[in-house]
């Protein structure tokens, strides 16, 4: 037997395989969003309404879940193309886990989305091959929740803080939250909207849009 | 489980350390872990004993696990501290300007291989 030093991160071939994927969707002009949240943030709900506001794109979805495949069935009622991708138990994505999901899509997408596992910790750990990682934050949660999971709002470039409706039945400090998530990461975009009222959903919206652009102009 | 995840990651790692080098068995993998990694090294090692089996090169390795203490650096007093005992609030001078030195790593720090 021989001593070998490897001194690699455990997730050093994920990363490999997320730079791939990202240079790979690139090449084919279209733009990975990794969706995170906690369960019920309002992942499904947001992108309908996207997928309903903004029909020049073509868009597409990828649903991870444990097990069922509801989320994956209101997204084709909309009329784009969604894929459910059964984790097998697993808490997060990977990037190679996405990309068989992005090859079992059949049409083109300008914008995909990747509607990870709902869960706070273990999909921040693994770089799913997204040119961006958008992350929701529902108003019932909290806004202590950037104190409480550092490294989602440290890995995610946009932050989504959902049913702002809901705000005059909660005690949630919209400001206290943008300065507490903008504290761990000063250049993180932050929207608040509602997909109940579509109450700032021009702004998201106009935002994808120009990250979409971005990509054509191969600035990723 | 999380654990799971990490095993598959780390027996990626090791497969292709196996092939650079032309290794047929693995013997001692030695693996650091971060003391807030969020890694719980029972689960771990019970999710590696299962999926060694089912790996040729793997099936007769050992898993030794050594832990990386949390410290975390203080933006304002430039001091460090423990991170398990006194959390995101620097003890030396009361700051919240603090952020995670080390602890939650995962790293294939060597392996004993023929
Ligand atoms: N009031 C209000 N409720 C919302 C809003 N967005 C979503 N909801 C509700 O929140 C619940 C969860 O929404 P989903 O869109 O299923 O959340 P999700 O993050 O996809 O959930 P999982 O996939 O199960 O993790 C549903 O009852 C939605 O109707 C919103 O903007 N305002
Ligand atoms: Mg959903
Ligand atoms: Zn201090």
């Amino acid at each position: 037997m021989r001593l070998i030093t490897v001194n690699a991160t455990v997730t050093a071939s994920n990363d490999r395989d997320a730079e791939a994927l990202r240079n790979r969707l690139t090449e084919k002009g279209t733009l990975l969003v990794n969706v995170m949240s906690a369960a019920g943030s309002g992942k499904t709900t947001l992108l309908s309404r996207i997928i309903r506001d903004m029909p020049e794109m073509k868009i597409g979805v990828m649903e991870a879940d444990i097990a069922s495949d509801v989320d994956a069935k209101t997204i084709e009622a909309l009329g784009a193309e969604a894929i459910q991708v059964h984790t097998s138990g697993m808490c997060h994505m990977d990037a190679g886990m996405t990309a068989a999901a992005v090859d079992a899509m059949e049409g083109h997408a300008d914008l995909l989305f990747l509607e990870n596992v709902g869960n706070l910790i273990c999909p921040a750990e693994y770089d799913t091959g997204a040119h961006l990682n958008m992350m929701l934050l529902s108003v019932p949660e909290g806004d202590d929740k950037p104190l409480k999971y550092p490294l989602m709002f440290q890995k995610s470039g946009a932050l989504v803080i959902t049913k702002t409706d809901a705000l005059p039945y909660f005690t949630f400090d919209l400001d206290r939250c943008v300065e507490r998530a903008k504290k761990l990461n000063p250049a993180v975009n932050v929207f608040p909207v509602s997909a109940k009222t579509g109450e700032g959903m021009e702004a998201l919206e106009a935002y994808l849009r120009a990250e979409t652009q971005k990509l054509s102009a191969k600035e990723f | 489980m999380h654990e799971m995840g990490i095993v598959l990651h780390l027996a990626r790692t090791l497969d292709e350390t196996a092939e650079e080098e032309h290794l047929t068995k693995i013997g001692k993998v030695v693996l650091q872990v971060g003391e807030v990694s969020g890694i719980m090294t029972d689960l771990f090692t019970d999710a590696w004993d299962y999926f060694k089996v089912r790996h040729p090169v793997l099936k007769d390795s050992v898993l030794v696990l050594e832990t990386i203490p949390a410290v975390t650096y203080c933006d304002a007093c430039k001091g460090t501290y423990e991170t398990v005992k006194y959390g995101k609030v620097c003890p030396l001078c009361g700051s919240e300007e603090t952020w995670l030195k080390q602890g939650s790593e995962c790293i294939v720090k060597e392996i004993e291989a023929e």
